[in-house]
């Protein structure tokens, strides 16, 4: 890679492409130190009216409710126009409920907002493209149902972002530990068959969260778990749950360690018994977990393979792995061993902008923020809808998923879009301050020759150069 | 309800004996089926967020129906009465031409059909219905997918222009469509579409400085150049695939790439908007509009697919049905039992299949829902047996995985 492509380098592969404003010299002279520099740095999002997840869940709750009465409304409306219709021989329509309004939406488009605008305002964006890689890693969807959809952005928030910059064992627990995972993925349910409540109401274990920390979260496939640690990571996970709305003496929508439906004894999960009380338990597994040299690669390898490589080049994540276990996670040292490697800095720019990162680095090259709604129907449209990947897998990180014929398509009808929305600008001018000397000489002439502002504009947002990171 | 009904409902006993004879033809040795190598087409629809069976196909010679349904039940007399289709059930009147079709033969339904799932989470269930699993939880890959595998190459199904012969419609291909065959992906656009100008600029700056993206942008433009050829103006998707307008468009397109010779030869769609919780309405009404979307697909399907229609079958599935009872907003919520329509040129229709539980509170699944009766799976394993002449050991193992004891209902497609 050229010297004077390094700045370009820098903002395309780490963060989240040049804004209008600062164009290439956010990176600086000292590309990879202003990259370093972002390590540690307090990410930029405003929190300001956005619910915590217990709020979050209660409104919702108080819709359904709301909701309910409304229904037992409409019941007895029913059941009194019933008598009234014995009486008098005529059945009359039953009254309409009155229109109610799910908060889900709402919160859900705030949320989008908040954060594209956090993307919007960072430097170069590498703290804001972590937050995302480690969102898609942890992913919850919101179609699982409207307790998810109401507390998405908030999980985001309250488990990943605090922690991006700290240890993956604080992460990790965090997640595992947040309403909106116990409750994508079914741990809310989950009840020890010899625990209190599973010998009363003969209700069972629920495995699935245990499976998703131990294949998608930590260990990785083949990474030497057996089913019996799935089921015993479960056993030991029983109880984590979230406070329903019919627990009187725990807050609504917070979680909750229900030692009713705790397994007692002490499983034995990759080999080792865990005896500990309660909610200690599952804590001490996670943490054992956490800093198992199996889970080391496999997040240097999702890590590499995101920033670096759909095949990561092994050497690359060796070291990356080395840095996680020598630090016990600590994730700073991991991402320094990762832009500071040279391969990093070598390597072709063989991957493609997902559709958000493509949206974020498209609204920062013509400034303009996208607003929540828009953002939410775009990224519908191209196939990556925020925070409701197809699986609890995530959205998958390699160039041919978004250079797909269909996604392809979809993006150059958005930034015809976008371009349109935009207006104004010259696409000769903006190209140099977010490509530089990066641009291709057959970029440069296609968006000189374009026969207009905004066909010029689309042309520098689809180009190769913008395309690929 | 009509006086007659009396005299033409099924007995219970007749019923099963109509599904006995049909379970029996699978015992048949299968031979020269589709025969004359048939160029089948194969599409599925799925209605996301359970449809309400009872209303769309209404047992109106239930004795119970019209009572658990109050206000919304179908009526088979007045203004906007259901459309008679065997003297026991009647169509919503919101679908003519199903109707039309079902009358020469060439559609029908099953009833009192479910997947595997007996739970109510549309996630979980839709997740049971796509991937064709016995339980959710595993979502690599969906049915219609391994299907395409399973098929032998270069035989009934041609691969298509882009090598595909699978179709998967919406921004993400359904569930139900992915896996390791390829899937050719269309949607109508959500923003306008770019003009053809600057797509052939901007392949022309990818085949000079990226290969990988000039292919995969020509891929999408040749999908669009096939859905186009027969008409198709690219007009921006109108409302959603919740609308009936947005329906249209999506079958219309869809119907376009399955229609072409080189196009794929299976498809997958999914309209939405079937959660009617609240003020589901009867004739008319929120469903009605919904079912009237999906009436109007099917015969666009049809008008579309022209002279390949004959060679055609449409499945039209959902992940669960409602309850019986409607509830205090007039609507219906999650169950369980509910019905599945086929149709097409290939589907030996002008029936209703079902062993028909009753509505009786103690004949209701768990005392609230349609009982099951019918596995969704069989059914589809039925019309791909005759339809692709996949043999049963690969249905029961690679198709539908864990299935062996759930028969192919035979002889839906002729």
């Amino acid at each position: 890679m050229a010297v004077d492509h390094l700045p370009y380098l820098a903002l395309s592969r780490f963060g989240l492409g040049a804004r209008a404003g600062d164009g290439l010299a956010a990176a600086g002279h000292d590309p990879k130190g202003a990259v370093l520099a972002e390590i540690g740095r307090p990410t930029s999002l405003d929190a300001a009216g956005l619910l915590a997840t217990p709020e979050a869940l209660r409104e919702l709750d108080e819709f359904r409710s709301e909701r309910a009465k409304a229904r037992q409304r409409a019941e007895d409306a029913r059941s009194e126009a019933d008598r009234k219709a014995r009486e008098a021989a005529i059945y009359g329509p039953p009254p309409p409920p009155p229109p109610l309004r799910n908060p889900a939406q709402d919160i859900y488009r705030t949320e989008a907002e908040r954060r594209f605008q956090a993307a919007q305002d960072a430097g170069i964006g590498f703290a804001e493209r972590l937050v995302w890689f480690w969102s898609n890693h942890f992913c919850v969807a919101a179609a699982k149902g409207q307790s998810v959809r109401i507390t998405a952005g908030a999980f985001e928030r309250e488990a990943i972002r605090p922690h991006v910059f700290g240890r993956f064992a604080d992460m990790l627990l965090a997640v595992e530990m947040h309403p909106a995972m116990l409750i994508f993925l079914d741990n809310r349910q989950s009840v020890g068959p010899n625990s209190r409540a599973g010998e009363r109401r003969g209700r069972g274990l629920n495995e699935n969260l245990a499976r998703e920390i131990l294949e998608l979260h930590t260990l990785g496939v083949g990474g030497g778990y057996s089913q019996a640690d799935v089921t015993n990571l479960a056993l030991a996970i029983t109880g984590w749950t979230v406070v329903g709305p019919f627990d009187e003496d725990n807050e609504l929508g917070e979680f909750h360690f229900n030692a009713n439906r705790h397994e007692p004894g002490a499983p034995t999960v990759l080999g080792r018994a865990y005896a500990q009380p309660g909610v200690a338990k599952g804590r001490a597994v996670l943490a054992d977990i956490a800093r198992h040299p199996a889970t080391a690669r496999f997040i240097a390898t999702k890590l590499v393979r995101h920033f670096v490589a759909d095949e990561p080049p092994a050497g690359l994540v060796q070291r990356v792995a080395e840095a996680f276990s020598a630090s016990d996670g600590d994730l700073p040292s991991v991402y320094r061993a990762l832009v500071e490697a040279k391969e990093a800095w070598a390597a072709p720019l063989a991957k493609v902008r997902s559709p958000q990162e493509f949206l974020a680095a498209a609204s920062r090259a013509l400034d303009r923020p996208p607003r929540g709604p828009q953002v939410l129907n775009l990224l519908n449209g191209l196939g990556q809808p925020l925070w409701n990947p197809p699986g609890p897998n995530g959205f998958p990180d390699i160039a041919a998923h978004w250079a797909s014929a269909e996604g392809l398509k979809t993006r150059l009808d958005v930034a015809v879009q976008l371009s349109r929305q935009a207006g104004g600008i010259d696409p000769r001018e903006r190209l140099e301050t977010v490509l530089g000397p990066a641009a291709s000489h057959e970029t440069r002439q296609a968006v000189a020759r374009a026969e207009s502002r905004e066909q010029g504009l689309a042309l520098l947002l689809m180009s190769p150069e913008f395309q690929r990171r | 309800m009509s006086d007659d009904c009396e005299i033409m409902t099924p007995t219970r006993r007749a019923v099963l004996g109509a599904a006995g004879a049909l379970f029996a033809w699978s015992f048949v040795p299968r031979f020269a089926h589709a025969a004359g190598g048939r160029d089948a087409r194969f599409v599925t629809i799925v209605l996301r967020g359970a449809l309400d069976g009872l209303s769309a196909v209404a047992p109106v010679g239930d004795p119970d129906y019209a009572a658990l349904r109050e206000s919304i039940a179908l009526q088979t007399g007045g203004t906007d009465p259901a459309l008679p289709l065997d003297g026991f059930f009647a169509l919503h009147p919101a679908m003519p031409n199903f109707a039309r079709l079902y009358k020469a033969g060439q559609a029908l339904v099953v009833h009192a059909v479910a997947t595997g799932y007996r739970e109510r989470s549309h996630f979980d269930g839709q997740d049971v219905l796509e991937s064709g699993q016995p339980g959710p939880g595993r979502v690599e890959t969906g049915w219609l997918n391994r299907l395409a595998l399973a098929l032998p190459a270069g035989e009934r199904v041609s691969p298509g222009a882009a090598g595909a012969r699978l179709l998967g419609v919406g921004a993400v291909a359904p569930l139900v469509v992915r896996g390791r065959a390829p899937v050719l992906g269309w949607a109508p656009p959500t923003v306008p579409r770019a003009g053809e100008d600057l797509a052939a600029r901007l392949l022309d700056l990818y085949g000079q400085r990226d290969p990988q993206l000039a292919a995969a942008l020509a891929a999408g433009l040749d999908t669009e150049r096939l859905a186009r050829r027969e008409g198709m103006a690219g007009e921006r998707l109108a409302g959603g695939p919740a609308d009936p307008r947005g329906m249209n468009q999506i079958a219309e397109g869809a119907a376009r790439l399955i229609a072409a010779d080189d196009g794929p030869r299976i498809a997958a769609l999914a309209f939405e908007g079937w959660d009617t919780h609240a003020n589901e309405g009867g004739a008319k009404g929120q469903l009605a509009n919904r079912l009237g979307g999906l009436d109007n697909a099917l015969a666009s399907f049809e008008r579309i697919l022209g002279p390949r229609w004959k060679d055609t079958a449409i499945m039209v599935v959902t992940e669960f049905g409602r309850t019986a009872r409607i509830n205090g907003t007039v609507g219906t919520d999650h169950g369980t039992g509910t019905a599945a329509f086929l149709a097409g040129g290939a589907v030996k229709g002008g029936r209703v299949v079902a062993d028909w539980p009753g509505l009786k509170e103690s004949q209701l699944f768990e005392a609230r829902d349609l009982k099951p009766t019918a596995d969704l799976r069989a059914v589809a394993k039925g019309v791909l047996a005759d339809l692709f002449g996949v043999s049963a050991p690969v249905l029961a193992a690679d198709i539908f995985p864990d299935s062996a004891g759930i028969l192919p209902m035979r002889g839906l497609v002729a």
